[in-house]
Order: structure tokens, then C-alpha cells, then sequence
């Protein structure tokens, strides 16, 4: 009896194992998704802040984890993809504990106690412990460097921690530069990388753009060598397809394969699309009551630009309707001296100091993008600028209607990409696009055009499961809130078409991701 | 006898789902082992749960019946497009029940039993693909039903009585696919309450056209259990006034426990019982699982499930004096609709398998042992009534298979 009833234990306990549930096709068997012609074992990634998962104005944890090759690495896993690496921060804060000022934490959403968003602010509940002097090897998968500019790829002594305080070099790459003279791309070779991701070349573009066009074109200055750059201009062409070229050759000399990717327009970004050129609405409090004696001043010097031929640069503002700040063009002709003359007979000795003021200065146009961190001064009284012209002689009340920004006091260059700094930008990132499909083209790599994505988004949007993806500022889910930079939903997206282009050039099956499970902002009110 | 009540009442019973929707398939061991057929089989004090007429055709004075079974799930998910691949970890369910009658004279037989017909434990790893559906559901109802049996003629009887529920509920999800604190942890809501009771009732009827061959029917009512005051408390939400606060609040809810109607037939012949059931089960009341939140939050889950039917077909052959043995099996049809699999309930139409075997020990006491397994058909199945975190409808699906296997054991006394 004992003996039977071991015997039907036993039976049981099989079938126990037998009534496991199993799929006709389990996707956890080899054969479901392969890597082609490429090998994913060991998958390295180059690129600036877009590569190293850079997002809400710093660098932290999630915000890595959420990087569009980390996201890659995972799906890489799938088919012989190793361990991917990263050189995480600190902390989930961002910014650097040695230098908060110029690497200040990451933004955060905050809402008001209605619970309606109020716009982005930065994250104030905690302190920075990152310290970019700690250097943690050479060795990451993920290469990428917040602000790099295609050549600093190859620059000797970017990673140089002693050079950050003068500007020499960066506080990202010094985290794990092999050493103070080491270059990213030999640290990148010295990897051996089977595969590889390059996107670089958006700052050679982006901080011109960013920084209002204050800096040099040099696809017009003509100068070549990038040590002679300073760090808001455009990237001269022929060196950009230089160190494009150079960058690709190391990385395929030992037979790797990969995907580049090329350049989005910098100007759909919501940093520029987000601040409109006709900010001053009429039932503003502060601004509606002024306007009749605004437009008085202001009909004294239209009466001026008439008489010097530039009627065009006339400035009124609406009382039913929003109007167009008033802007420094620095591509108007210099009228500062005859304005003075015509003045004189209103302004008497000070209209010198108010032909200066309007020298080159017409009101905004559709044409024109403002910058996001235009929003913080439009409108303001600019206290240095009254300070300024007290000591030219103003009275000090008439000093105070001269320096509201935008307003009576021309929103400086720094604010403003007017259409012909647009066009400088547009020129070159054609260029610069040119150079990498055709240098993707021509060495056999995957191509992916996000730049087609990003366009898709700032139109129509992009439907995803649940909603779609747009880059509106801080709602449209794609643009994180510093305006330039992706969420983590955006970096979905790109792996997506990352993957597609890998399919494409090496017939790598793998599987995409749910855009909608990643998420765009963060909420705190933790901002002092 | 109230000893063993309050054990039960005190004992933490987990459930598991096994059938469709939440109803569970454990009601009686020798009936578990005929497919869980029983409307009109007369067998045991398991009739207070299938047909509390039949009672009192019972030959003793005394019948009672104890059991238990040990519930094995297992729940797989996978969704080839995006490489996901998931399993639950699901505990081992332990379901009780107890029956007893007596006759009180040859007409009237009164009974009391103590079942857990409806329940589901299901526990994906935390954080997983459809985490904002559920991480983890653990929902029980233990019902307490004393009924009576009268005898109309020897062909005809019929039965009833009021049934007490009590239930708990514990449900644990994530607040949305991506909504996280500023550290990355993922903020989601558990539901909580227990002692939730409401009352119902059953009737049953038992049909004899001739000695060997019976007609029964039986009908248990809905019962709604409604939490109100339960608690809720949300978990590692990011620090802002746009999202709710951390904390403990109160939750409304209420979950259908969905009428039951049985028909069915046994016919004897020398050493073999054939029995036939046939159940419906009025799953529509469960349109949609609404979580009204103390703070002012609700959760609307549109469920819209429709009625559904269970074939059950068992033998019984007494092989020799000592041995009965047992043998069943049934199909059951899942009551949630195309569009509306949820991973909480992941139960498609399933295939029963049941066997058992009795082991009588004296005149008076006989041990019985049952299992089965029941198989889940694969099925591609999605859920699309998710609400996005920016308010859209999003969709969660994939393949989902399932099964169950549980060996149980009983006695049964006479007297």
C-alpha cells in the first residue's frame, strides 16, 4: 500500500512538470530574432548628448538608462548582444558638484496647487554628487559626450579634467578618458567594437543656433582648422567631412559594422518654436496701459526711419492684438548717426543715446525665432541697461522707459535667429547630412535619417500607442525640458528606426520597442 | 463542527482563478473528480453546494465532507514584436470546503457548508510589460450557506438557503506605463480590504423519474460585494501637485460575484454512475471594475464581460468494495470578449481533465483523492481600454497561455 502510494506521488509530482504551459512558438528560442550579417557582442556608441542619454538640461542615471543606445543594447541582447556599459552619474539630480553653476541640475515639470502644469524649473531637492575629476576608466560601451562637436571626437585633451575651468575641455569625457591626452575615437578603437553607432555633428550646428547666431559661420569665414573655433560657431564643411571621415575609418578598421545617423533640423526644435515672435498681448497689465505712450515715442522715430528710407522698420504696437517684439537685427544697415542727427531736434543731447539704442532694430517678423530663454527677460525691466543709461544722462524714469526687453529695449542678437543666421544653419547641416549618408554609403553602414522623424514630429506628430508624439514644448512628449533634447519616449522611437536601418543594411531580426512605455517628463515641485 | 468554521474563517484561504473569469472549480472532491458534475448526482454532502435538494435522498443520518485541493497555475506571456517574455509566480492555492447534513426526519434534511466558488491570485514579476494593469490581484469570497431539503415524493424535492459572503481583495498596480519619482521607481496604487459581506441565496430541485436515473437544477444568486472605505495607498509618486500624494486614502469599489444556473442528469447502471451538468454563468454584470479613490481619483476599467457556459460530463465506476474510481472532464468557455483581456483575469477556453478515486476506510469513513489539470488554449488577446498617462485609449497584448493542475484531497464520514 505504501509502495503504491510512492508510486502515485511520483506520478503526480511529473505530472506537476508535464502541465507546464508552453507556446506553440516560444519567442525565448533561438531562431526567432538573428543579427544577420552584423555581431552585436560587442556594441559600442559615439556621439554627443544625444548619444549619452543627456536630458533636461543634465546628465543623470534614469536619464542614461533611458539613452537611445542603451535602449539599442537591450534589443541587441536578443541576438548575441553583451553587457552595454555606461559611465552613470551620481545621482538622479544631474550637473556636477564641483561646478554647479555651468552644470546645474536637471529640470523638473512643477505644477501650482490647482494642479496646472507652470513650466519647467530646476530640481532643487537634492545637491549634485557627481564629481567629474573621479575618472572611472576608459572603458563604456556608451562613449557619448554631452556638447561634443564632431572634432572634439578626436581632439587630444578633451578629457583633460585640469582643462574644464578654462574651457579646454569637457567634464563628461574626463570621467573616463584613458588619459589627459587620450582622444574619444582611440579610446572608442582601443575598445575593439564588433558594431558601432555614430551620430555626431548636431553641436557644430546647435550652439550656433542655440546662442542666437552670436558666433561665426565658417562655412563664410572660410577657416578650416577647428582651433581657432570659438565655441558658438558653425563647423566648416570640408572639416567636418575631415573628421566625419576620419571617425568612421577607425571605427571600421578592424572590419566593424554599423549605424550613423544623420542630422535633425535644429530649428523644429521647441527651444526655437516654442517662444512666439508677437509675444505682447494688449490685456497684459504690465504692457496693455503703456501702449499709447509707447507708440508716441515710438511715431517719433518712425517719423525718422521714413525720412531715412526705412519705413520698413517702423514700430507700433496693437491695441487688440499681440504684437511683435521689437528686435536687434545685426543684418539691417547701421543708421545710429543719421538717426542721431534727426533726433536731436526731440531728444536734444540725449539722442545719441537713443539713436544707438535704435540703430538696428525693426520689429519681429514669422520669420524670426526666438529662443526659449527669451521668455525670461521679454517684458522685463533690464535693471543693468537703466543703470547704463542713468550714467549716459537719462532721468532715471526716462532710463526705466528705455529698458524693457523686447519691448522699448530691442531684444539683443543672443534671443533672436533671424532668417539669415536660419539659413546659415540650414546650409550647413545639408552639407554636413551630405557627408554622412554619403560616407554611410560608400564604407556599407546602416543610415538613419532622423532628421525625416523629427520633421514628422514638429508637423503632423507621430501616433504611438495611446497618443502620438509631437515636439511641442513640454507637452508634445518628444522634446525633454530643455527644449533641445529627447525624452525617453523620443529615444524609443529612435532605436525603433535605429533597428529598422540595421534590418535593412545587415537583415537583423530583432525586436522594436513600445515608444509608450517610456516615459517624457518628470514632475517635482521640489524647486525651492 | 464550529470549531472547524472558525478555522476556516481564521485560516488565510488563497485562491486561485481556474476558470473563466474569477469563478473557481473546487467545490468537492468526489465532484471534482467526475468533471465537477454533481447537479444530480446524490452522492455526498457536496450536495449543499450543487444541489442542496438532493439532500435529503442521502441515505445516513449524518454526511459531511471535507477537502482541500493544492492549486498549481502558471500564466505566460509573450509578445514576439517586442521581444517580452513573462511568467507569473503565482503561490499555491489551498482552497477548502466543508459540507455536512443531517436528516431530521425522512422528509427534511438541513445542511450548512463553507466554499470559496469565486477567487484569483495573480502575480506577474513587479514592473513588468503590463504593470499598469496589474502587478499583483489576490481576490477571495468565502461563502457560509445553511439550507434545507425537503422531500416532496420520492421523485421530487427540492432545497435552498441564504448564503453569507465574506470577501478581501488585494490589488497592486502601476500608476501608468511610465509615471516614475524623480529617482526612476515606478509609482503605483495597491487596493486593500477585507470583511467585505453581503448576502445571497441558492435553490435547487431534484427529479427522479425512475430509480436510477435523476434530473436536478440548481440557481445561486448574484452577489455584489461592495468595499466601501477600503484602503488604498499610493506609492512613490514624484513629489508634485499634479499627481496625487503619497499616502493612505479610502477606495470605493464593488466586484460582481455573478449568478450560476445548473441542469444536469445522472443515470445509474449496476457499478457506474454517467453524469451530465450544464452551467451558465450570468458573467454581464461585470461591465466595468470602477475604483473611486478617497482623493478624489477614479480608475474606470471597462470589462463588459458576456454569460458564459460550462459542459461537464463524469463517471464514477465502484470497482470493488474499498475502490471507487473517478473520471470527468469539461470545457469551459472564457466570459471576457475580444479587445477586453486584461492580464489580471488572463483565462481564455480552457479544457478540463479530472480523475480521483475513493478509498472507503470503515462503513463510515472514506478517503478521497482528486486532481486535475485544466489547459487554457493559446490565444493572441489584448487588452484596449488602457488609459494613457496623457488620458488616450492604449492598447496591451500578446500571447497568453495558461494552465492549472491541483491533486485534493478529502473525507467522508457517515453516520
Amino acid at each position: 500500500m505504501i509502495r503504491k502510494n510512492i508510486k502515485y506521488l511520483a506520478i503526480l509530482a511529473l505530472g506537476l512538470v508535464a502541465c507546464e504551459p508552453e507556446f506553440d512558438n516560444p519567442i525565448d528560442e533561438a531562431g526567432t530574432y538573428t543579427s544577420g550579417e552584423a555581431d552585436f557582442s560587442n556594441f559600442v556608441a559615439l556621439g554627443n548628448s544625444l548619444t549619452a542619454g543627456f536630458a533636461d538640461g543634465a546628465l543623470y542615471i534614469t536619464g542614461q538608462e533611458n539613452s537611445y543606445p542603451n535602449i539599442l543594447s537591450q534589443q541587441f541582447a536578443f541576438a548575441g548582444g553583451g553587457e552595454f556599459t555606461q559611465p552613470l552619474m551620481a545621482d538622479n539630480v544631474g550637473g556636477f558638484s564641483n561646478d554647479p553653476v555651468n552644470f546645474p541640475p536637471r529640470f523638473v515639470l512643477v505644477f501650482d496647487a490647482d494642479a496646472n502644469p507652470v513650466g519647467p524649473a530646476t530640481f532643487t531637492g537634492a545637491a549634485p554628487s557627481t564629481d567629474f575629476t573621479t575618472n572611472l576608466g576608459s572603458s563604456f560601451n556608451n562613449m557619448g559626450v554631452p556638447g561634443a562637436k564632431s572634432y572634439h571626437l578626436a581632439a587630444p585633451g578633451y578629457g583633460n579634467a585640469a582643462g574644464v575651468s578654462a574651457g579646454l575641455a569637457n567634464p563628461y569625457y574626463a570621467r573616463f578618458a584613458s588619459s589627459a591626452t587620450s582622444t574619444v575615437i582611440e579610446d572608442a578603437v582601443a575598445q575593439n567594437p564588433t558594431f558601432f553607432s555614430l551620430w555626431i555633428g548636431n553641436n557644430d550646428i546647435l550652439s550656433y543656433a542655440t546662442s542666437g547666431g552670436v558666433g561665426m559661420d565658417h562655412n563664410v569665414t572660410g577657416e578650416q582648422n577647428p582651433q581657432n573655433y570659438g565655441p558658438n560657431d558653425i563647423t566648416n564643411s570640408t572639416t567636418f567631412a575631415g573628421v566625419y571621415s576620419q571617425l568612421i575609418n577607425g571605427l571600421t578598421a578592424n572590419g566593424a559594422k554599423g549605424v550613423v545617423l544623420n542630422l535633425p533640423s535644429v530649428t523644429s526644435l521647441p527651444f526655437f518654436t516654442t517662444v512666439p515672435y508677437a509675444p505682447l498681448s494688449p490685456l497684459d497689465s504690465s504692457f496693455g496701459p503703456q501702449i499709447p505712450t509707447l507708440n508716441g515715442v515710438y511715431s517719433q522715430l518712425n517719423i525718422a526711419f521714413t525720412f531715412l528710407d526705412v519705413p520698413e522698420r517702423s514700430i507700433e504696437f496693437s491695441t487688440t492684438a499681440a504684437s511683435a517684439v521689437v528686435i536687434k537685427d545685426e543684418s539691417l544697415a547701421d543708421i545710429t548717426d543719421n538717426l542721431s542727427m534727426i533726433l536731436a531736434g526731440t531728444f536734444g543731447s540725449l539722442a545719441p543715446v537713443i539713436a544707438a539704442q535704435f540703430g538696428q532694430v525693426r520689429q519681429a517678423t514669422a520669420e524670426d525665432l526666438l529662443v526659449l530663454s527669451s521668455s525670461r527677460v521679454i517684458g522685463q525691466l533690464n535693471a543693468d541697461r537703466v543703470a547704463e543709461l542713468t550714467m549716459l544722462g537719462l532721468p532715471q524714469e526716462m532710463a526705466a522707459q528705455f529698458s524693457v526687453t523686447g519691448v522699448s529695449l530691442p531684444l539683443e542678437d543672443q534671443y533672436v535667429l533671424i532668417p539669415q543666421e536660419q539659413t546659415a544653419i540650414e546650409n550647413a547641416r545639408m552639407a554636413f547630412n551630405a557627408t554622412i549618408s554619403g560616407l554611410a554609403i560608400a564604407n556599407g553602414l546602416a543610415f538613419y535619417d532622423v532628421a525625416s522623424v523629427l520633421e514628422q514630429a514638429s508637423n503632423e506628430g507621430i501616433p504611438i500607442n495611446g497618443g502620438a508624439i509631437t515636439s511641442t514644448f513640454v507637452s508634445g512628449g518628444g522634446f525633454s525640458l530643455d527644449g533641445v533634447h529627447p525624452t525617453p519616449r523620443a529615444n524609443a522611437l529612435v532605436t525603433n528606426g535605429v533597428l529598422d536601418a540595421i534590418q535593412a543594411t545587415y537583415g537583423s531580426v530583432l525586436p522594436r520597442v513600445d515608444p509608450a512605455d517610456y516615459g517624457t517628463v518628470t514632475l517635482s515641485n521640489e524647486v525651492n | 463542527m464550529r470549531k472547524l468554521l472558525l478555522l476556516v474563517l481564521l485560516v488565510s484561504v488563497t485562491m486561485i482563478t481556474y476558470a473563466g473569469g474569477y469563478r473557481v472549480s473546487v467545490q468537492g472532491q468526489r465532484a471534482i473528480a467526475m468533471g465537477h458534475t454533481g447537479v444530480a448526482v446524490v452522492n455526498s454532502a457536496e450536495l449543499v453546494f450543487f444541489n442542496p435538494a438532493g439532500l435529503v435522498y442521502l441515505e445516513n443520518e449524518l454526511n459531511v465532507s471535507v477537502g482541500a485541493s493544492a492549486v498549481f497555475t502558471d500564466v505566460i506571456f509573450q509578445n514576439e514584436e517586442l521581444g517580452i517574455f513573462t511568467e507569473t509566480d503565482n503561490s499555491v492555492g489551498t482552497p477548502l470546503n466543508i459540507y455536512a447534513s443531517y436528516q431530521v426526519n425522512n422528509w427534511m434534511s438541513v445542511g450548512l457548508g463553507v466554499y470559496t466558488p469565486y477567487g484569483s491570485e495573480v502575480t506577474w514579476p513587479t514592473d513588468w510589460a503590463g504593470s499598469q494593469l496589474v502587478n499583483n490581484i489576490d481576490l477571495a469570497a468565502i461563502y457560509i450557506q445553511p439550507v434545507v431539503s425537503f422531500k416532496l415524493s420520492d421523485h421530487f424535492s427540492i432545497g435552498g438557503g441564504p448564503i453569507y459572503v465574506t470577501g478581501s481583495v488585494n490589488f497592486n498596480r502601476n500608476a501608468s506605463r511610465t509615471t516614475t519619482d524623480i529617482e526612476g521607481v515606478r509609482s503605483n496604487i495597491t487596493i486593500d480590504d477585507s470583511g467585505v459581506s453581503n448576502w445571497g441565496w441558492s435553490i435547487g430541485a431534484m427529479f427522479n423519474p425512475t430509480n436510477n436515473f435523476r434530473l436536478g437544477f440548481s440557481y445561486r444568486s448574484e452577489i455584489i460585494l461592495e468595499s466601501d472605505g477600503g484602503e488604498a495607498v499610493f506609492a512613490n509618486f514624484p513629489n508634485s501637485t499634479g499627481v496625487p500624494a503619497n499616502g493612505t486614502t479610502t477606495f470605493n469599489a464593488e466586484l460582481p460575484l455573478p449568478a450560476e444556473l445548473t441542469v444536469g442528469l445522472s443515470y445509474e447502471y449496476e457499478k457506474w454512475i454517467f453524469a451530465l451538468d450544464y452551467n451558465r454563468q450570468y458573467w454581464d454584470v461585470y461591465e466595468s471594475l470602477d475604483i473611486n479613490f478617497g482623493n478624489g481619483r477614479n480608475s474606470i476599467n471597462p470589462r463588459n464581460y458576456k454569460n458564459s457556459s460550462v459542459y461537464r460530463f463524469g463517471v464514477q465506476y465502484e470497482a470493488t468494495d474499498k475502490i471507487t474510481l473517478r473520471a470527468g472532464y469539461y470545457r469551459d468557455e472564457t466570459p471576457v470578449q475580444p479587445g477586453f483581456f486584461a492580464p489580471e483575469t488572463p483565462r481564455n477556453d480552457s479544457d478540463g481533465f479530472t480523475g480521483g478515486v475513493s478509498f472507503t476506510v470503515t462503513s463510515k469513513l472514506a478517503i478521497d483523492a482528486s486532481f486535475f489539470y485544466l489547459r487554457f488554449e493559446e490565444i493572441d488577446a489584448s487588452y484596449d481600454f488602457g488609459t494613457s498617462s496623457t488620458g488616450g485609449t492604449e492598447t496591451f497584448g500578446g500571447t497568453y497561455k495558461s494552465s492549472a493542475f491541483a491533486p485534493g484531497l478529502g473525507l467522508t464520514y457517515k453516520l
